[in-house]
């Protein structure tokens, strides 16, 4: 106390020195990542088959082609749009079911990952790399190897995003599950409960509001990823969309309808799920 | 009155009881039904009919296992010996491994005395247990000698054509050529080519020859990262393209974003149709979807990492700037008020008072993307021609090289899971050291 204190104008200059540095410091991390990006686009650019210079005044040729054909054979549109609505009903639903599929193995693989809840508590390392490694797989690797096997069709498709979905969703749900009370688990427990009803009647419906609004955001995801893998050969509207293509000239009124049908459902179904997820949420504050 | 009161809630909580009983029957019973309903929609009891179990054994089998081909042709007498039959796993002429011995007459030991010998004029199989079979190509097809009267399940003969299966391996004889099949476990030639000197050396032997002669070393090197079955060098450039385009597209759609999500934001833009109609195109490009972009997009630049980057980019504009601006409108007037009250311009007032708000939101959204994008960039570099996605469908479409296939999986996964641990420890690192507040 008795030392000299440290006068304002020292505090200040500190503080000052102490800011300068660090401006310095943000300045240069920002020039580096610039840098590394404006090298990177030009690195991505030199092994690209075309280059970006080249190419962008292409950007809009394609779309423009598309749609001058299309407004051309406008009065064929509606018909078109009939056509391929089966496929996209399949796409939705190669979508709905991979997510419900995919939903109930997380449920499982979530429940037996967390600390407190798991069945086998020695295990729980093992579910979690399990976890890790269907989330990191892609829909088209396991696509690919299935449609090998299996053939086409919707089949492999709603397999390999049930798949990543599972592991995806796994992650999500265990983090819920870290925070369900265990109160009514515990009470459950003192009745002779087995661990299945345990969790199903003590956990389920503490974490459904969430584990729902999770699914919800996945069912979006695997919309897109299932037209994707109609893209590779697995049904659906991304095949159509593959075959009009491949046509070219000639078939582009086609791919218009196909366009808007996918552009259509991802919106709604965008919509629909925010709409139902805000209402999750807000119904759970309540 | 209080005993009605009672009933009343009673009544009321049967009631409700009985709803949640009915719900909770109800939806398992929906979702079954859709499940059924799927399982006939999708047609699973024909998926029998349309799977091929032979191409699932292959799959398989070729996984973990490679063969290698010994082939004479018939008529000139001429005998190679081929990894996996390709051209790049060739012995050179006049060499081959010990179990196959070369000369007028070529002797190959399958082991496990199974014995096959190409003679002047007849092939001969010995299968231990069973006998000597004899096989002679000629003009009108080959003709077939067994030791027993029947021909068992695991020869197939024609007039054509005989091929036996054993436990040991396999061999085929027409007319024009014979040809032994024997299977080994492992990924074959996976560092070193036949023709590097270097193939066949343990890691020990190669330890000793790096010990005694530094030179040897990158040399070594250079056989590993050219190997021209595995191609080495091809596939670590393929994962840094899809790395690169995951990367680009990430941080370029973050940068376009950021200052169009203020645009965006109800308390940052008052004027209501500018706000209509940015947000309209945040839902347009994010609708429209990354497997159309990249459809557009390889039209114009071809296929490569460019144009993944791009489609990546284009669509993750629209969710980042969806995000970001909901990000921004929820964020606290306290702190703007606080700096605006010492006399802040507006500039000034987002940069102290929103940005150090929002950092670690947009940050931890930006690398969650990070990782996830890695995973679009492998479908991706599937569709256009990029990355190792490119590798893997070409690996594909032969349908014959499933160990490439396996091998780049597990590097696809491997890659993954690096993208994620590293944006979970960025994550940490940045958010935490941003606490305070710049």
């Amino acid at each position: 106390m008795n030392n000299q204190p440290l006068q304002t104008p020292d505090f200040r200059h500190d503080y000052l020195e102490l800011m300068q540095r660090k401006r310095l410091y943000s300045g240069l991390i920002l020039i580096v990542f610039v840098a590394l990006l404006m090298s990177g686009f030009s690195l991505a650019d030199s092994r690209n088959a075309g280059s970006f210079v080249d190419g962008w005044r292409n950007v809009f040729d394609f779309p423009a082609s598309v749609l001058s054909e299309a407004s051309a054979k406008v009065t064929q549109l509606p018909g078109h749009l009939v056509r391929f609505f089966p496929a996209l009903v399949e796409t939705v639903n190669i979508a709905a079911a991979s997510t419900l599929l995919g939903s109930m193995g997380a449920m499982i693989l979530s429940l037996l990952a967390t600390r407190g809840l798991a069945r086998w508590p020695r295990l729980i390392p093992l579910f979690r790399r399990i976890m890790d490694i269907m989330r990191a797989m892609p829909e088209i690797v396991i696509a690919l190897v299935l449609i090998f096997v299996l053939g086409g069709g919707p089949v492999p498709a709603m397999i390999a995003i049930a798949f990543h979905t599972t592991g995806a969703l796994g992650k999500l749900f265990s983090e819920v599950n870290e925070n369900a009370s265990l109160k009514p688990i515990e009470g459950l427990q003192s009745t002779g409960a087995t661990w299945g009803q345990r969790m199903w009647l003590g956990v389920i419906p503490q974490v459904a509001p969430n584990y729902l609004s999770y699914a919800l955001l996945r069912f979006e995801i695997n919309i897109r990823a299932s037209a994707i893998l109609g893209f590779v050969g697995a049904g659906g509207i991304g095949y159509e969309l593959k075959n009009a293509m491949s046509w070219g000239q000639g078939k582009y009124d086609e791919a218009a309808a196909i366009f808007l049908l996918l552009f259509a459902a991802i919106v709604l179904f965008d919509q629909l799920s925010g709409h139902f997820r805000t209402r999750l949420v807000k119904g759970a504050k309540a | 009155m209080t005993m009605i009161a009672t009933d009343d809630l009673k009544g009321t909580a049967d009631r409700l009881f009985a709803r949640k009983r009915r719900m909770a029957l109800a939806v398992p019973a929906m979702i079954l039904a859709y499940l059924v309903f799927t399982f006939f929609a999708f047609d699973i009891p024909g998926l029998s009919e349309r799977a091929s179990i032979d191409n699932a054994r292959a799959l398989v089998a070729d996984t973990y296992s490679y063969k290698t081909h010994v082939t004479r042709q018939n008529r000139t007498g001429e005998v190679s010996v081929a990894i996996e039959g390709e051209r790049k796993g060739s012995y050179p002429d006049g060499t081959a491994p010990d179990w196959v011995s070369l000369g007028d007459e070529t002797v190959i030991d399958l082991e496990g005395g199974h014995l096959v010998t190409f003679g002047i004029n007849s092939v001969t199989y010995s299968v231990p247990g069973y006998g000597v079979i004899t096989a002679t190509p000629g003009n009108s097809g080959v003709e077939l000698v067994l030791p027993g009267a029947e021909v068992p399940d695991w020869i197939n003969a024609s007039k054509t054509r005989v091929s036996i299966t054993t436990e040991a391996g396999r061999l085929s004889v027409t007319k024009a050529r014979s040809e032994v099949f024997r299977y080994f476990t492992g990924w074959e030639l996976f560092f070193f080519t036949l023709d590097s000197p270097f193939h066949g050396k343990s890691f020990g032997e190669l330890t000793r020859m790096v010990l005694s002669d530094t030179s040897t070393f990158p040399a070594i090197l250079h056989d590993i990262w050219h190997n021209s079955m595995w191609q080495h060098g091809q596939v670590v450039w393929a994962l840094f393209e899809t790395v690169l385009m995951a990367f680009l597209g990430t941080m370029g759609a973050a940068m376009v974003a950021l200052p169009v999500a203020f645009l965006a934001a109800r308390n940052f833009t008052p004027l209501r149709t500018v706000r209509f109609v940015i947000r309209r195109v945040f839902d347009f490009v994010r609708g429209v979807d990354g497997l159309i972009w990249t459809i557009i997009l390889a039209r114009a630049f071809g296929p490569g990492p460019l144009t993944g980057a791009l489609a990546i980019l284009i669509t993750d504009t629209g969710s980042f700037g969806k995000m970001f601006s909901e990000a921004l409108e929820n964020v606290d007037e306290k702190q703007i008020e606080g700096v605006a009250s010492t006399g802040a311009k507006p500039l000034q007032r987002y940069r102290f008072g929103v940005i150090p708000q929002v950092t670690p939101i947009f940050l931890s959204q930006i690398l969650y993307y990070l990782e996830s994008n890695t995973r679009s960039a492998t479908i991706i570099g599937a569709i256009t021609g990029g990355g190792i996605g490119l590798l893997l469908t070409q690996a594909m479409i032969t349908q014959k090289d499933w160990e490439e296939v396996a091998y780049y999986i597990t590097l696809i996964i491997l890659m993954v899971m690096a993208m994620d641990w590293f944006s979970g420890w960025l994550r940490r690192r940045l958010i935490q050291g941003d606490e305070g507040g710049h």
